[in-house]
Protein backbone atom coordinates (compact mmCIF):
# COMPACT_ATOMS: atom_id res chain seq x y z
CA UNK A 1 0.00 0.00 0.00
CA UNK A 2 2.86 2.37 0.79
CA UNK A 3 4.36 1.68 -2.63
CA UNK A 4 1.00 2.15 -4.33
CA UNK A 5 0.39 5.51 -2.66
CA UNK A 6 3.94 6.60 -3.48
CA UNK A 7 3.24 5.68 -7.10
CA UNK A 8 0.02 7.74 -7.02
CA UNK A 9 1.85 10.71 -5.48
CA UNK A 10 4.63 10.49 -8.09
CA UNK A 11 2.08 10.23 -10.89
CA UNK A 12 0.18 13.27 -9.59
CA UNK A 13 3.41 15.25 -9.24
CA UNK A 14 4.45 14.35 -12.80
CA UNK A 15 1.04 15.26 -14.23
CA UNK A 16 1.16 18.62 -12.48
CA UNK A 17 4.66 19.34 -13.79
CA UNK A 18 3.49 18.56 -17.31
CA UNK A 19 0.29 20.65 -17.17
CA UNK A 20 2.04 23.61 -15.53
CA UNK A 21 4.65 23.70 -18.31
CA UNK A 22 7.57 23.06 -15.98
CA UNK A 23 8.96 20.37 -18.29
CA UNK A 24 9.58 23.14 -20.84
CA UNK A 25 13.06 24.50 -20.13
CA UNK A 26 12.33 27.81 -21.88
CA UNK A 27 9.65 28.56 -19.26
CA UNK A 28 12.06 27.93 -16.40
CA UNK A 29 14.89 29.91 -17.99
CA UNK A 30 12.34 32.58 -18.91
CA UNK A 31 11.46 32.97 -15.22
CA UNK A 32 15.13 33.26 -14.26
CA UNK A 33 15.91 35.66 -17.10
CA UNK A 34 14.98 38.98 -15.54
CA UNK A 35 16.92 40.88 -18.22
CA UNK A 36 15.28 39.04 -21.13
CA UNK A 37 11.68 38.19 -22.00
CA UNK A 38 10.66 37.52 -18.39
CA UNK A 39 8.10 34.72 -17.99
CA UNK A 40 6.22 34.78 -14.65
CA UNK A 41 4.62 31.31 -15.08
CA UNK A 42 6.84 29.70 -12.42
CA UNK A 43 5.50 32.05 -9.75
CA UNK A 44 1.95 30.88 -10.54
CA UNK A 45 3.07 27.24 -10.38
CA UNK A 46 4.78 27.77 -7.02
CA UNK A 47 1.76 29.58 -5.56
CA UNK A 48 -0.58 26.92 -6.89
CA UNK A 49 1.53 24.16 -5.33
CA UNK A 50 2.04 25.83 -1.96
CA UNK A 51 -1.70 26.21 -1.26
CA UNK A 52 -2.66 22.47 -1.11
CA UNK A 53 0.64 21.72 0.60
CA UNK A 54 0.01 24.31 3.31
CA UNK A 55 -3.43 22.75 3.89
CA UNK A 56 -1.77 19.32 4.12
CA UNK A 57 0.65 20.54 6.81
CA UNK A 58 -2.34 21.91 8.75
CA UNK A 59 -4.17 18.58 8.49
CA UNK A 60 -1.02 16.78 9.60
CA UNK A 61 -0.67 18.77 12.82
CA UNK A 62 -1.41 16.59 15.85
CA UNK A 63 -2.16 13.51 13.72
CA UNK A 64 -0.23 10.57 12.28
CA UNK A 65 0.10 9.50 8.61
CA UNK A 66 -2.73 7.32 7.24
CA UNK A 67 -0.34 4.44 6.54
CA UNK A 68 1.36 4.60 9.93
CA UNK A 69 4.61 6.05 11.21
CA UNK A 70 5.15 9.66 12.14
CA UNK A 71 5.19 12.92 10.22
CA UNK A 72 8.64 14.37 9.56
CA UNK A 73 9.67 16.63 12.44
CA UNK A 74 10.39 20.30 11.78
CA UNK A 75 14.05 20.68 10.88
CA UNK A 76 16.25 22.74 13.18
CA UNK A 77 16.15 26.30 11.83
CA UNK A 78 19.91 26.13 11.28
CA UNK A 79 21.14 27.31 7.90
CA UNK A 80 24.70 26.08 7.62
CA UNK A 81 27.31 26.16 4.92
CA UNK A 82 26.06 23.15 2.95
CA UNK A 83 22.58 24.62 2.50
CA UNK A 84 23.97 27.86 1.07
CA UNK A 85 26.71 26.34 -1.11
CA UNK A 86 24.45 23.54 -2.30
CA UNK A 87 21.55 25.83 -3.21
CA UNK A 88 23.91 28.15 -5.09
CA UNK A 89 25.46 25.29 -7.11
CA UNK A 90 22.00 23.90 -7.80
CA UNK A 91 20.78 27.32 -8.96
CA UNK A 92 23.66 27.72 -11.41
CA UNK A 93 22.93 24.30 -12.95
CA UNK A 94 19.18 24.98 -12.97
CA UNK A 95 19.74 28.21 -14.91
CA UNK A 96 22.17 26.56 -17.34
CA UNK A 97 19.85 23.78 -18.47
CA UNK A 98 16.42 24.89 -17.23
CA UNK A 99 15.99 21.52 -15.56
CA UNK A 100 15.67 20.48 -11.92
CA UNK A 101 15.34 16.93 -10.53
CA UNK A 102 11.52 16.49 -10.71
CA UNK A 103 10.93 17.78 -14.25
CA UNK A 104 14.07 16.05 -15.57
CA UNK A 105 12.57 12.65 -14.63
CA UNK A 106 9.03 13.63 -15.66
CA UNK A 107 10.23 14.61 -19.15
CA UNK A 108 12.75 11.78 -19.58
CA UNK A 109 10.42 9.92 -21.96
CA UNK A 110 10.27 12.81 -24.46
CA UNK A 111 13.28 15.07 -23.81
CA UNK A 112 15.54 13.09 -26.17
CA UNK A 113 19.27 12.50 -25.91
CA UNK A 114 19.81 15.89 -24.22
CA UNK A 115 17.39 15.04 -21.42
CA UNK A 116 18.98 11.64 -20.90
CA UNK A 117 22.46 13.23 -20.80
CA UNK A 118 21.31 15.65 -18.10
CA UNK A 119 19.72 12.92 -15.98
CA UNK A 120 22.76 10.61 -16.19
CA UNK A 121 25.02 13.50 -15.18
CA UNK A 122 22.65 14.49 -12.35
CA UNK A 123 22.57 10.92 -11.01
CA UNK A 124 26.38 10.86 -11.12
CA UNK A 125 26.47 14.13 -9.17
CA UNK A 126 24.05 12.74 -6.58
CA UNK A 127 26.20 9.64 -6.24
CA UNK A 128 29.39 11.72 -5.88
CA UNK A 129 27.92 14.21 -3.39
CA UNK A 130 28.53 12.16 -0.19
CA UNK A 131 32.21 11.67 -1.12
CA UNK A 132 32.70 15.37 -1.88
CA UNK A 133 30.92 16.25 1.33
CA UNK A 134 33.26 14.01 3.33
CA UNK A 135 36.28 15.68 1.68
CA UNK A 136 34.97 19.17 2.39
CA UNK A 137 34.21 18.27 6.00
CA UNK A 138 37.71 16.89 6.44
CA UNK A 139 39.35 19.94 4.89
CA UNK A 140 37.40 22.31 7.11
CA UNK A 141 38.16 20.28 10.23
CA UNK A 142 41.89 20.25 9.31
CA UNK A 143 41.97 24.00 8.96
CA UNK A 144 39.97 24.54 12.16
CA UNK B 1 0.24 34.17 -22.14
CA UNK B 2 -2.67 34.46 -19.74
CA UNK B 3 -3.69 30.89 -20.50
CA UNK B 4 -0.17 29.72 -19.60
CA UNK B 5 -0.46 31.38 -16.20
CA UNK B 6 -3.80 29.67 -15.57
CA UNK B 7 -2.36 26.32 -16.60
CA UNK B 8 0.59 27.11 -14.32
CA UNK B 9 -1.74 27.69 -11.40
CA UNK B 10 -3.77 24.53 -12.10
CA UNK B 11 -0.66 22.40 -12.73
CA UNK B 12 0.90 23.86 -9.60
CA UNK B 13 -2.19 22.85 -7.62
CA UNK B 14 -1.81 19.28 -8.92
CA UNK B 15 1.88 19.31 -7.92
CA UNK B 16 0.83 20.40 -4.42
CA UNK B 17 -1.84 17.68 -4.37
CA UNK B 18 0.87 15.08 -5.09
CA UNK B 19 2.88 16.46 -2.19
CA UNK B 20 -0.19 16.41 0.05
CA UNK B 21 -0.91 12.76 -0.82
CA UNK B 22 2.69 11.73 -0.12
CA UNK B 23 2.70 13.57 3.19
CA UNK B 24 -0.71 12.55 4.53
CA UNK B 25 -0.62 8.89 3.47
CA UNK B 26 3.07 7.95 3.66
CA UNK B 27 4.26 10.64 6.07
CA UNK B 28 7.04 11.70 3.73
CA UNK B 29 8.19 15.01 2.28
CA UNK B 30 7.86 15.09 -1.50
CA UNK B 31 11.33 16.28 -2.45
CA UNK B 32 12.48 14.96 -5.82
CA UNK B 33 16.21 15.29 -5.15
CA UNK B 34 15.95 13.52 -1.79
CA UNK B 35 13.78 10.71 -3.16
CA UNK B 36 16.08 10.12 -6.15
CA UNK B 37 19.36 10.85 -4.34
CA UNK B 38 18.59 8.43 -1.51
CA UNK B 39 18.11 5.63 -4.04
CA UNK B 40 21.31 6.56 -5.89
CA UNK B 41 23.64 6.75 -2.87
CA UNK B 42 21.95 3.95 -0.92
CA UNK B 43 20.87 6.14 2.01
CA UNK B 44 17.18 5.37 1.40
CA UNK B 45 17.50 2.07 3.31
CA UNK B 46 14.14 0.36 3.74
CA UNK B 47 12.38 3.28 1.98
CA UNK B 48 13.97 2.20 -1.30
CA UNK B 49 10.93 0.49 -2.86
CA UNK B 50 8.57 3.27 -1.82
CA UNK B 51 10.84 5.80 -3.47
CA UNK B 52 11.26 3.71 -6.60
CA UNK B 53 7.46 3.50 -6.87
CA UNK B 54 7.30 7.30 -6.65
CA UNK B 55 9.96 7.68 -9.37
CA UNK B 56 8.20 5.16 -11.64
CA UNK B 57 4.95 7.15 -11.36
CA UNK B 58 6.78 10.44 -11.93
CA UNK B 59 8.36 9.08 -15.11
CA UNK B 60 5.63 6.81 -16.47
CA UNK B 61 2.51 8.95 -16.33
CA UNK B 62 3.91 12.03 -18.14
CA UNK B 63 5.47 9.69 -20.71
CA UNK B 64 2.11 8.01 -21.36
CA UNK B 65 0.34 11.38 -21.61
CA UNK B 66 3.03 12.61 -24.03
CA UNK B 67 2.65 9.50 -26.21
CA UNK B 68 -1.10 9.96 -26.15
CA UNK B 69 -1.17 13.63 -27.17
CA UNK B 70 1.85 13.37 -29.47
CA UNK B 71 4.69 14.75 -27.36
CA UNK B 72 5.62 17.93 -25.53
CA UNK B 73 8.35 20.34 -26.41
CA UNK B 74 11.02 20.52 -23.72
CA UNK B 75 13.45 22.77 -25.65
CA UNK B 76 16.37 21.03 -23.95
CA UNK B 77 19.64 22.39 -25.33
CA UNK B 78 21.72 20.11 -27.56
CA UNK B 79 24.95 21.46 -26.08
CA UNK B 80 26.27 18.36 -24.31
CA UNK B 81 28.92 20.22 -22.31
CA UNK B 82 26.23 22.50 -20.86
CA UNK B 83 24.01 19.50 -20.07
CA UNK B 84 26.81 17.54 -18.38
CA UNK B 85 27.91 20.55 -16.31
CA UNK B 86 24.33 21.45 -15.38
CA UNK B 87 23.51 17.86 -14.41
CA UNK B 88 26.54 17.59 -12.12
CA UNK B 89 25.79 20.96 -10.50
CA UNK B 90 22.13 20.06 -9.93
CA UNK B 91 23.02 16.59 -8.60
CA UNK B 92 25.77 17.72 -6.22
CA UNK B 93 24.07 20.98 -5.23
CA UNK B 94 20.69 19.49 -4.31
CA UNK B 95 22.34 16.78 -2.21
CA UNK B 96 24.51 19.33 -0.39
CA UNK B 97 21.48 21.54 0.23
CA UNK B 98 19.32 18.52 1.10
CA UNK B 99 16.56 19.63 -1.24
CA UNK B 100 15.51 21.24 -4.49
CA UNK B 101 12.51 23.10 -5.93
CA UNK B 102 9.97 20.54 -4.67
CA UNK B 103 11.43 19.79 -1.23
CA UNK B 104 12.72 23.21 -0.16
CA UNK B 105 10.43 25.21 -2.44
CA UNK B 106 6.98 23.62 -2.34
CA UNK B 107 7.14 21.55 0.86
CA UNK B 108 9.47 23.85 2.83
CA UNK B 109 7.89 27.22 2.10
CA UNK B 110 4.39 25.83 2.72
CA UNK B 111 5.33 25.01 6.34
CA UNK B 112 7.26 28.30 6.62
CA UNK B 113 10.56 26.49 7.08
CA UNK B 114 13.47 28.94 7.37
CA UNK B 115 15.79 26.49 5.59
CA UNK B 116 13.34 26.09 2.72
CA UNK B 117 12.87 29.83 2.29
CA UNK B 118 16.61 30.61 2.43
CA UNK B 119 17.46 27.75 0.03
CA UNK B 120 14.83 29.02 -2.42
CA UNK B 121 16.20 32.57 -2.27
CA UNK B 122 19.70 31.25 -3.02
CA UNK B 123 18.85 28.88 -5.87
CA UNK B 124 16.58 31.39 -7.60
CA UNK B 125 19.23 34.11 -7.14
CA UNK B 126 21.99 31.85 -8.44
CA UNK B 127 19.75 30.70 -11.29
CA UNK B 128 19.09 34.30 -12.30
CA UNK B 129 22.81 35.13 -12.23
CA UNK B 130 23.55 31.94 -14.17
CA UNK B 131 21.17 32.93 -16.97
CA UNK B 132 22.58 36.48 -17.07
CA UNK B 133 26.16 35.16 -17.19
CA UNK B 134 25.79 32.26 -19.61
CA UNK B 135 23.11 33.75 -21.85
CA UNK B 136 23.70 37.49 -21.95
CA UNK B 137 27.42 37.80 -21.18
CA UNK B 138 28.95 34.58 -22.53
CA UNK B 139 26.23 33.60 -25.00
CA UNK B 140 26.59 29.82 -24.45
CA UNK B 141 22.91 29.09 -23.75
Amino acid sequence: MRNFMAFIAGSTFGTGLLISGMTDTTKVQGWLDIFGAWDPTLAFVMSGAIIPMAIAWRLAAGRTPLLGGLFPPRPEPRLGRNLIIGSTLFGVGWGLAGLCPGPSIASLGFSGFGGITFVVSMLLGMWLAPFIRAQVDQLSSDSA
Amino acid sequence: MQQEWILGLIGGGIIGLGGAIYLLSNGRIMGASGIIGGVVDGSAGNQRNERLAFIVGLFLVPTIIALWVGGFDTHVTDNLVVLLAAGLLVGIGTRFANGCTSGHGVCGISRLSLRGIVATVFYIGAGGLSVVLFRHLLGVI
